[in-house]
């Protein structure tokens, strides 16, 4: 794994008395696109917010195409290389724009941070990274407040291209919209990947959605990695109990909800 | 002023209701004729006549004459002015002070935050009014240091609930995004932190401002604010007590009306801004005439 593009060794991150994730390695090669699955609460989200940079690890190392990020950025200048290196796209769409700003200017920032272009060709990769994501003019001149949870989720996803990332995060980016969205969520992703040929750490609880997207998995629990392989392997056969209790946790075909309260009311009936 | 501009801005007036529309245009009139008032005085404010003492109002005189013999209408018009910028500069500068600790305190956090935290409680100790006394009594009267030791005693109100709406703020996906993107904080704060907070701070400002009122005239009325010959509402109440005395009680009359009708109306708009701005539990001094919300929930 020596063209790793993300190396996580050792991670370690406390909050007070509680470990919120404890002793994580993985590495992430170049375009490939790793899953990190598990409850809430299992730690996926700091692990994340750790690679950022959003927290500060306790333990560990984080490497990003080569370049140390375990310690804060120190100068203006390394926290833009750090921006041009990894970037995430949040859980939530409607906290993730500023309601002040078009998704148009939203991007615009981001070229001006990132880019030398010009005015005009500043407006030209706007446009490009729209098309890019499915929004057309109009939804790219639009407030925020009047663009759907999917369109505000893919102005994110622009947002975060813009800076032109080798490892983009995708945490829970799909968990809030409704199914029929998620799926052309997902459907710009992978194509995004095919173009770009950025990395994604994927993370998510919906392990339908990690099959679609990802190539390999990692399965987090209390904080810990407790099964890791190819995501088809290892969600086909899952070797470790916990896996095997997310699977079955999912309603598949043929699952129905326990009446449970109409047997009792049944029983209590026939006793009588 | 504020108001106005926060009004002009959003252009939204009927989330205002009847009421608060109604109180805008008091204020608006009031500024209007605040900032016209000497072309429309009818007499020099400050040109005595003892021989009009407590004269009755006259066809040119509209409101007639205090107990030096000076025209009233003249005066309340004049008045208006200091009485009116005596408060937008301490809502000026107790904002501007406010705005910039709590977005320095709720970015920074740490123990930059405990330490501005602490040091605010310790000005909340001290009531404006108070402070503002004191400061009179050792830099001597005048207005500007009664609006500097007002603006002081008002930054730990604006900066406490500011701070608390800049950590909200600051906690949000986009802003993180930002930090992820490697924006500058002073960028982050200046281009997203500020314009979203903007409503509140518009809203605050309404408020303070008529409070600021109130205790500028209390300082006035006491002899360490706006100093006696010069026409301002709070020294005209305090002028008029001898009048009220002997049964000529218009001027304290009038002045305290005036006083009383802006301060309303600031209040009434400040608190219908707040409720806009999606913030509840706007903070404040407790007074007599607005007691604190706790309770009502």
């Amino acid at each position: 794994m020596s063209e790793a593009i993300l190396r996580v060794e050792g991670l370690r991150k406390v909050f007070g008395q509680a470990v919120a994730v404890e002793e994580v390695s993985f590495s992430l090669p170049r375009a490939g696109a790793l899953a990190v699955v598990g409850e809430s609460g299992s730690g996926k989200t700091t692990v994340a917010r750790m690679i950022v940079g959003l927290d500060r690890p306790t333990a560990g190392r984080v490497t990003a195409c080569g370049r140390d990020r375990s310690q804060p950025a120190r100068s203006a200048r390394e926290r833009r290389r750090r921006g041009g290196e990894v970037q995430i796209v949040f859980q939530d769409p409607y906290a993730s724009l500023d309601p002040r700003q078009s998704p148009a200017a939203a991007v615009e920032e981001v070229l001006r941070l990132h880019t030398r272009l010009d005015r005009g060709r500043r407006r030209a990769r706007v446009a490009e990274l729209a098309d890019l994501v499915g929004l057309d003019e109009r939804q790219m001149a639009a407030r925020p407040a009047r663009l759907s949870g999917g369109q505000r989720q893919r102005v994110a996803i622009a947002r975060a291209l813009a800076a032109e990332p080798r490892i983009l995060i995708l945490d829970e980016c799909v968990a809030a919209l409704d199914v029929s969205i998620q799926a052309q969520v997902l459907n710009v992703l992978s194509e995004v990947r095919e173009r770009t040929g950025v990395a994604y750490l994927f993370i998510s609880h919906d392990l339908a959605v990690v099959r679609q997207v990802t190539d390999d998995v990692i399965v987090m629990r209390h904080g810990s990695v407790v099964e890791r392989g190819p995501t088809g392997q290892v969600l086909d056969a899952p070797e470790h109990p916990y896996t095997r209790l997310l699977r079955a946790s999912v309603p598949g075909p043929g699952w129905r909800p326990t009446r449970r309260i109409t047997q009792q009311a049944k029983q209590a009936k026939e006793t009588r | 002023m504020t108001a106005v501009a926060a009004l002009l801005g959003r252009g939204r007036r009927s989330a205002l209701g009847a009421l608060g529309t109604t109180a805008a245009a008091v204020i608006v009139a009031a500024v209007v004729l605040a900032v016209l008032g000497p072309a429309l005085s009818p007499a020099d404010p400050d040109a005595s006549d003892f021989a009009n003492a407590y004269a009755p109002p006259g066809p040119a005189h509209p409101l007639g004459f205090d107990g030096q013999g000076r025209d009233l209408l003249a005066r309340l018009l004049t008045g208006a002015r200091t009485s009116l910028l005596g408060p937008l500069w301490v809502v000026a500068l107790s904002m501007t002070a406010g705005t910039v600790i709590a977005i320095v305190a709720a970015w920074r956090g740490g123990w930059l935050d405990s330490v501005v935290s602490a040091a605010l409680d310790v000005v909340f100790a001290f009531p404006g009014v108070l402070l503002a006394m004191l400061v009179a009594a050792v830099f001597g009267p005048g207005l500007s240091a009664a609006v500097l030791a007002l603006s002081v005693a008002y930054v730990p109100y604006i900066a406490r609930l500011l701070r608390s709406a800049a950590l909200a703020e600051r906690r949000k996906p986009y802003v993180q995004a930002l930090e992820v993107q490697g924006a500058g904080s002073v960028a982050i704060c200046l281009r997203h932190l500020v314009p979203n907070l903007m409503p509140l701070i518009a809203a605050q400002a309404t408020l303070f401002f008529g409070y600021a009122m109130v205790d500028l005239a209390i300082v006035s009325y006491f002899g360490l604010g706006v100093r006696p010959p010069a026409a301002d509402w709070g020294v005209m109440v305090a002028g008029g007590q001898s009048g009220v005395l002997q049964g000529y009680p218009a001027e304290s009359l009038l002045a305290g009306g005036c006083i009383v009708v802006l301060v309303v109306a600031f209040n009434v708009l400040g608190e219908r801004l707040s409720d806009d701005s999606g913030q509840s539990g706007t903070s404040g001094p407790s007074r007599w005439w607005r007691p604190g919300r706790g309770g009502t929930a």
